[in-house]
C-alpha cells in the first residue's frame, strides 16, 4: 500500500484507532479487575476518584472463595466443559470424516443438515428440552448438561473439522489403502494424527462455548451443588435486590481466567478457527 | 523412488473371500456405520425436541400437568397479547441496530488492524477478549458499569458536565434498550473484526497499487477494490451474527430480565418467563417457535451460501 506516511498521519490513522478499540474492549475487564481489589468504604463512597485503587485488599476474593461455594462451581464447570468437548470432538470427527473422504449418496444433504443444525440457537429448543431432561429425570445433575451442550458443540466440531479435513491432502491415506489398511484403520492411524491443529482449533472453540454457555445451565441446574460458574454467579451472588459488587466482580474475573488462560495459549488456532467456522465451510 | 517389495502395514487385506471386513469397507457402509452415532444423537436431542416443541405450542400444557391439544389456540393468544408485538419491534430493533453497528464498527476495527505495527498479534488477542470471555460475566461488569448509584460512566459523563446523577440506564425504556445494544455490540464486534481483517489480508496488494497508478484514491480503492472483494465474507459474518443476535437471550436476562415494563423483553427471554416463570410450557413454546420462520429463511440462506462458498 501507499508508503512513506509522516508520523501524525500513523497516529491518525493507526494509533488513535487501535487505541479507542483497545480502551473500549479492554476497560469492562479493568473495572471489573479494580472493583474486586477495592474494600466496600471505597466501593460505595462517592467522593473517591474511582478510576483508580486506593487501598486494595483481598476481602472479597477470601469471601467469595469461603462463603460461597465458588470452588464447586468452577469445578463443575471444568468438568462439563472437558467432558462434553470431548464428547463433541470424537462424534465431530466421525461425521466429519466420511463427509470429507468417501463419496456416497446423500452426504450433500447431511453436510447441509449439520450446518443447519449448527446455527439453530438454542432457544428455540430450551423449552421441549427442560420437559425431556425432568422426564428422563436427570434435572440438577452435570448429566443434563454434558449431553445437551454436545447438541451445539457437535455440528459446529464437525463443520470446522470438515473443512480442515478437506485442506488434508489425500495421499497417505491412498498409499495406507494400497498398502491393504482397512478404511478404519486408514483414518485413525494415519489420517487423525495429521488433524492435530484442526483438533485443537475445533476443542478450543467448543471449550470456550461450553463455559459461556447459561440458558441450559440456567434451567436444568437449580442446586447450588451442581451450578456452574455463570449461573452460581448470577443466582447467589445477586440475592434480591442486594448485589455484593465486590464478589460479583472477583467471581466474574476468576471465571473469565481459565478461558482467557487457554485461549492465550492457542489465540493462533482460535483466529484460524474463527475464520475457517465463518469464512470457508 | 523407492519400489516397496512389501507392505509396510502389518495389516493386510485378508484375501480370497468376501469378508465381513470388505463389506465394511465399502465406502457407503463404512461412512453410514461411522455417521450412525453422532446422528442419533443429534435426531434424539435435537431433532426429537424440536419436533416436541411444535407439538407443545398446539397443547395447553402447564408444568407438571399432563397436556390437552388446543390447536392455534397459543397463538392466537400471542395475536392478541400487546406485550408479544411489543417483543416483536424490541428483538426486531435490537438485531438491526445492533448488526449495523457491529458491522461498522468490525470494518473500522478491520481497516485499522491492517497496517503493520508492532505487538499487532498481541493487539488481535485482547481486542478479541470481550468475545471469548463467557456473555454473563462480561455483562455482570457492564451491570456494575452501569448502576443507578455508583455508575463509573455516570461519574465521567457528571465530570464533563452531565446534570448529576446523570442518566439512569437500566431504569428508562429507551436508555435501557440503547444498553442492550451497545454491550451486545461491544461484545459481537470483535468477531466482525478479527473475521474481516482475515478476509482483508487475502486481498492481494497488486490490485491496490493497480488502482493506485490508474489515480484511484484512498475512498476509492476501499469501495471499488476493498468491498467487493469483502462482500462475501461481511455477507456470511452479518448472517451468522443475525441468527444469534435474534435469538440472543443471557445478554437481557441476566442485564434488565426484560424490563424495565417489558421495554428490553425479546422473544428468548419473553418465551423463557412464560414457560420457566409462569409455568406454561405450551404458550412459551409457542412464543418461541414465532422465531422459527424468520430464523428458518436465514439458517437456509447461509447454509446454502455456505455450501457454494
Amino acid at each position: 500500500m501507499v508508503t512513506g506516511r509522516g508520523p501524525i498521519e500513523r497516529v491518525v490513522r493507526l494509533w488513535l484507532p487501535v487505541g479507542f478499540f483497545l480502551v473500549l474492549a479492554l476497560f469492562p475487564f479493568y473495572w471489573m479487575a479494580i472493583t474486586s481489589f477495592k474494600p466496600n468504604s471505597e466501593l460505595y463512597n462517592r467522593h473517591v476518584m474511582p478510576l483508580v485503587l486506593h487501598h486494595p485488599t483481598l476481602k472479597h476474593y477470601i469471601d467469595l472463595l469461603t462463603q460461597t461455594s465458588f470452588l464447586t462451581w468452577t469445578w463443575n464447570t471444568m468438568l462439563v466443559a472437558v467432558v462434553s468437548t470431548a464428547i463433541s470432538l470424537v462424534l465431530g470427527v466421525m461425521l466429519a470424516y466420511p463427509l470429507a473422504r468417501m463419496r456416497f449418496a446423500g452426504a450433500g444433504l447431511i453436510a447441509m443438515t449439520v450446518a443447519a443444525i449448527y446455527l439453530v440457537p438454542q432457544p428455540l429448543l430450551f423449552i421441549p428440552l427442560a420437559d425431556l431432561i425432568n422426564r428422563l429425570g436427570l434435572g440438577n445433575t452435570l448429566t443434563a448438561v454434558i449431553l445437551t451442550y454436545p447438541t451445539m458443540l457437535v455440528p459446529f466440531s464437525a463443520w470446522l473439522l470438515l473443512g480442515y479435513f478437506k485442506t488434508v491432502p489425500m495421499e497417505l491415506e491412498e498409499a495406507a489403502r494400497i498398502d491393504g489398511a482397512s478404511r478404519l484403520q486408514t483414518m485413525r492411524r494415519i489420517f487423525l494424527p495429521l488433524c492435530t491443529p484442526g483438533f485443537i482449533s475445533a476443542g478450543i472453540f467448543a471449550f470456550t462455548l461450553s463455559q459461556n454457555e447459561f440458558l441450559y445451565a440456567l434451567i436444568f441446574l437449580t442446586k447450588t451443588s451442581v451450578r456452574t460458574v455463570p449461573v452460581g454467579v448470577i443466582a447467589e451472588l445477586i440475592r434480591g435486590d442486594v448485589f455484593y459488587w465486590g464478589q460479583l466482580m472477583a467471581g466474574a474475573l476468576l471465571g473469565s481466567i481459565p478461558v482467557a488462560i487457554i485461549y492465550s495459549f492457542f489465540v493462533e488456532h482460535y483466529v484460524a478457527g474463527l475464520t475457517a467456522g465463518s469464512v470457508k465451510g | 523412488m523407492t519400489l516397496r517389495s512389501e507392505p509396510v502395514f502389518a495389516f493386510a487385506r485378508p484375501r480370497g473371500r468376501v469378508s465381513i471386513g470388505s463389506w465394511l469397507d465399502r465406502q457407503s457402509v463404512f461412512s453410514w456405520l461411522m455417521m450412525a452415532p453422532p446422528l442419533l444423537f443429534l435426531a434424539a436431542l435435537v431433532g426429537y425436541p424440536f419436533c416436541y416443541g411444535i407439538l407443545l405450542s398446539l397443547q395447553y400444557r402447564p408444568v407438571a400437568h399432563p397436556g390437552t391439544f388446543v390447536g392455534l389456540k397459543n397463538f392466537a393468544t400471542n395475536f392478541h397479547d400487546p406485550i408479544f408485538w411489543r417483543v416483536a419491534l424490541n428483538t426486531f430493533v435490537y438485531t438491526a441496530v445492533a448488526t449495523l453497528l457491529k458491522m461498522v464498527g468490525g470494518l473500522a476495527l478491520a481497516l485499522a488492524m491492517n497496517q503493520q505495527f508492532p505487538l499487532k498479534n498481541l493487539v488481535r488477542a485482547l481486542l478479541l477478549l470481550p468475545f471469548i470471555v463467557p456473555t454473563v460475566l462480561s455483562t455482570v461488569a457492564w451491570m456494575w458499569i452501569l448502576d443507578p448509584a455508583f455508575s463509573v460512566l455516570n461519574w465521567v459523563l457528571v465530570l464533563v458536565g452531565v446534570p448529576k446523577p446523570g442518566p439512569s440506564w437500566l431504569g428508562n425504556p429507551i436508555l435501557a434498550m440503547v444498553s442492550i445494544i451497545a454491550i451486545n455490540t461491544w461484545r459481537g464486534l470483535p468477531f466482525y473484526g478479527i473475521t474481516l481483517l482475515a478476509g482483508l489480508q487475502t486481498v492481494p496488494p497488486e490490485l491496490y497499487e493497480a488502482a493506485t497508478i490508474d489515480g484511484a484514491s484512498g475512498w476509492q480503492r476501499f469501495r471499488y477494490v476493498t468491498l467487493p472483494l469483502l462482500q462475501p465474507i461481511i455477507l456470511i459474518v452479518t448472517l451468522f451474527s443475525v441468527i444469534f443476535t435474534f435469538a440472543d437471550f443471557q445478554l437481557v436476562y441476566v442485564l434488565t430480565h426484560g424490563g424495565p415494563q417489558n421495554a428490553t423483553q425479546l422473544f428468548a427471554t419473553y418465551a423463557f418467563d412464560i414457560a420457566m416463570g409462569a409455568g406454561q410450557l405450551g404458550l412459551g413454546a409457542s412464543i418461541a417457535l414465532t422465531m422459527l420462520p424468520a430464523l428458518a429463511l436465514l439458517i437456509v440462506a447461509l447454509t446454502i451460501y455456505l455450501r457454494r462458498g
